[in-house]
């Protein structure tokens, strides 16, 4: 193929002058989400987690019985042809009672994302990069709220309160804002020197522009890890509160009451322990996995890395 | 070392102050109030004041807890409601148990999460990695109390190794002692293991990528060196954080399995104490096991310090 001289070009002014072509890339967060989707833990998580949505909005429709009707005659059974997951000490359905389990479970879980999470962020900004007595203030209520295991803060809401499924996720709420403020301070402590906040205080930007459009865009790809995982803690504590009897009430169905109640027939029927566990166990995989496969998706060191 | 000891004891004091504030709180959280459940329904108003009289119900509260503070210190917890008891007599009993159980947890998680989690650093996309990191995902999945009734299937009821629950404490019968501890310390440990070994990894991995160790590499330090004295010392620093964090969730924990194996623990007494209204033992119980947590997080925030020496010379 003959090269083309300079001269072609230049005599060729009719040719449409085109811009350089730039591919587009895709907003960063969108080819995270894709790479977590692409990746077969992440939607293990995701395919779990839609399953036990699925399941709690639509139980009453998909449930084989009323979880609060008793078989007579039927107590205590293993997993057969009619009750697939077996009956309780009241010959309940435990099929049906693990489907409306879902509900107390997802449901404290997405209170404790929605209020835990926004409190326990913006604190940990303000923490971190007011730095001085906000943060040394900040730091003493955490503190002293650390020292009160997720549980016991649970004990102390719902001694006051009484137990039951909103106050359990009160108490879980608080109980993981100032672990989640920890997290963003350590955060934004790690970013605020770095040479682009300098920059952009340099040119004037003023504190809350520099946390939240500077800092905080490079510290929510951890947090959102976080929070992944944080939904876990939340299902793990409704469940082990409901485990102490002190969560979901009777006869209204929850995984750890379901659990705690199987302890006293271990013996006869061991299967009362299997279902709700198996279930409870497969959403915190999921959750798990998804938080793994959300981390590997958002870590551009990694991924430029080839890892 | 010796300027940063001593402000960390008064960074202590009011965490101490705060949290023992909350602990006193508790009382005055009850609908109603305490007097009222003493007092039964059928009080009449001069016996109700009585009574609160009496408990100092009717003073300020800063001056009720300056009180509660210096019985606290003089060891008088107050007496429990339901069976008249000296509260601390009730802690006595209870608490070397619970401390027992969690430090035995702590230790054992300790012993397993930090091997695997450098391992699993080391040979990150390896074989080894991915078979770690399935059975941790699978323990991390695994509420530590369907464990302990699995562990309790498998173990007690099928192989009959070990008992189904109870506590053993007897210096002669060590035999007897350590394997009614086995079970629930185990149980209890994997979980903080699970979680540590996961913890360990993730930071090793992110300071590998580190300018300073790509440093030490093209230095042609060896890998082993550049993982134990460049990258490990940096690593565990939040796991030391993290640890101490985790003892909140281990003691929560302990409540959890105390009930699962009847392990007669202070979790227990606290549970008892909620659903009999017997407020002071929940108090009790509460002020104990955040006192140890107190004491556990100063002995991390000191370790802490000997590791990194940039936290001693800063101040």
């Amino acid at each position: 193929m003959a090269v083309r001289s300079a001269t072609d070009v230049v005599a060729s002014p009719a040719l449409p002058v085109t811009t350089p072509q730039v591919r587009k890339s895709p907003h960063p967060f969108a080819a995270a989400f894709r790479r977590t989707w692409r990746n077969p833990l992440g939607l293990f998580g995701m395919i779990i987690l839609s399953l036990l949505v699925f399941a709690a909005l639509f139980a009453p429709f998909i449930s084989p019985y009323d979880p609060i009707v008793q078989h007579q005659g039927k107590e205590l059974q293993g997993p057969n042809a009619q009750f697939w997951f077996g009956t309780d000490e009241l010959g309940r359905d435990l099929l049906s009672r693990v489907i409306w389990g879902t509900r107390p479970s997802l449901s404290v879980a997405l209170m404790v994302v929605g209020i835990g999470g926004v409190l326990g962020i913006l604190a940990g900004l303000a923490a971190g990069y007011l730095g001085g007595w906000a943060d040394a203030l900040l730091m003493r209520i955490f503190d002293a709220l650390f020292a009160f295991p997720a549980i016991l803060l649970g004990f102390v809401v719902i001694a006051a309160l009484g137990p039951g499924t909103s106050q359990v996720a009160i108490a879980i709420a608080i109980a993981v804002v100032p672990s989640l403020g920890r997290v963003a301070r350590s955060l934004v402590l790690k970013e605020r020197y770095r040479d682009y906040v300098l920059a952009a205080r340099c040119v004037g930007a003023g504190s809350v522009r520099v946390m939240l459009k500077h800092v905080l865009p490079n510290a929510v790809s951890p947090m959102i890890v976080n929070l992944a995982l944080l939904m876990g803690f939340a299902v793990l504590a409704e469940a082990g509160l409901a485990f102490l009897g002190l969560g979901t009430q009777p006869p209204q169905p929850s995984w750890g009451a379901m659990l705690n109640s199987s302890r006293a027939y271990l013996r006869v029927d061991p299967w009362m322990a299997i279902g709700p566990g198996i279930v409870l166990a497969m959403l915190l995989l999921g959750l798990n996995y998804l938080a793994d496969a959300l981390r590997e998706a958002f870590d551009p060191r990694r991924v430029n890395a080839g890892l | 070392m010796g300027r940063f000891i001593i402000r960390r004891f008064l960074q202590a004091i009011p965490v101490l102050f705060f949290s023992t504030f909350l602990v006193f709180m508790v009382i005055h959280l009850i609908p109603g109030d305490a007097a009222a459940v003493l007092a039964g329904p059928n009080a009449t108003p001069e016996a109700l004041a009585a009574i609160r009289k009496d408990m100092g119900l009717d003073q300020p509260l800063l001056v009720q807890y300056v009180v509660w503070v210096t019985h606290l210190l003089q060891g008088d917890l107050g007496k429990s409601t339901l069976s008249g008891q000296p509260i601390v007599k009730l802690l006595q009993a209870r608490a070397p148990a619970t401390i027992e159980l969690t430090l035995a947890a702590m230790s054992i998680s300790m012993i397993i999460a930090l091997p695997l989690g450098i391992l699993s650093a080391t040979h990150v996309r390896g074989r080894l990695e991915w078979f770690i990191s399935t059975i941790q995902s699978l323990w991390l999945a695994i509420p530590n109390f369907w464990a302990g009734i699995l562990a309790i299937i498998l173990f007690s009821l099928i192989l009959r190794w070990l008992p189904p629950g109870g506590r053993v404490a007897d210096a002669n019968n060590m035999g007897d002692s350590i394997k009614s501890l086995i079970l629930p310390a185990t149980t209890l440990a994997l979980y903080l293991a699970a979680a540590l070994s996961r913890f360990i990894k993730f930071n090793l991995l992110e300071v590998l990528f580190d300018d300073y160790v790509r440093t030490a590499r093209a230095k042609g330090v060896n890998d082993t060196t550049v993982v134990y004295r460049h990258a490990l010392r940096n690593a565990l620093l939040p796991v030391i954080t993290i640890l101490g964090v985790q003892f909140a969730s281990l003691l929560g924990g302990t409540v959890i399995i105390e009930s699962v194996f009847s392990w007669p623990g202070v979790g227990g007494l606290m549970i008892d104490g909620i659903s009999n209204r017997d407020y002071a033992v929940v108090q009790g119980g509460l002020l104990l096991l955040v006192m140890l947590f107190i004491v556990i997080n100063l002995l991390v925030d000191l370790t802490y310090a000997v590791i990194d020496p940039r936290i001693r010379l800063s101040d």
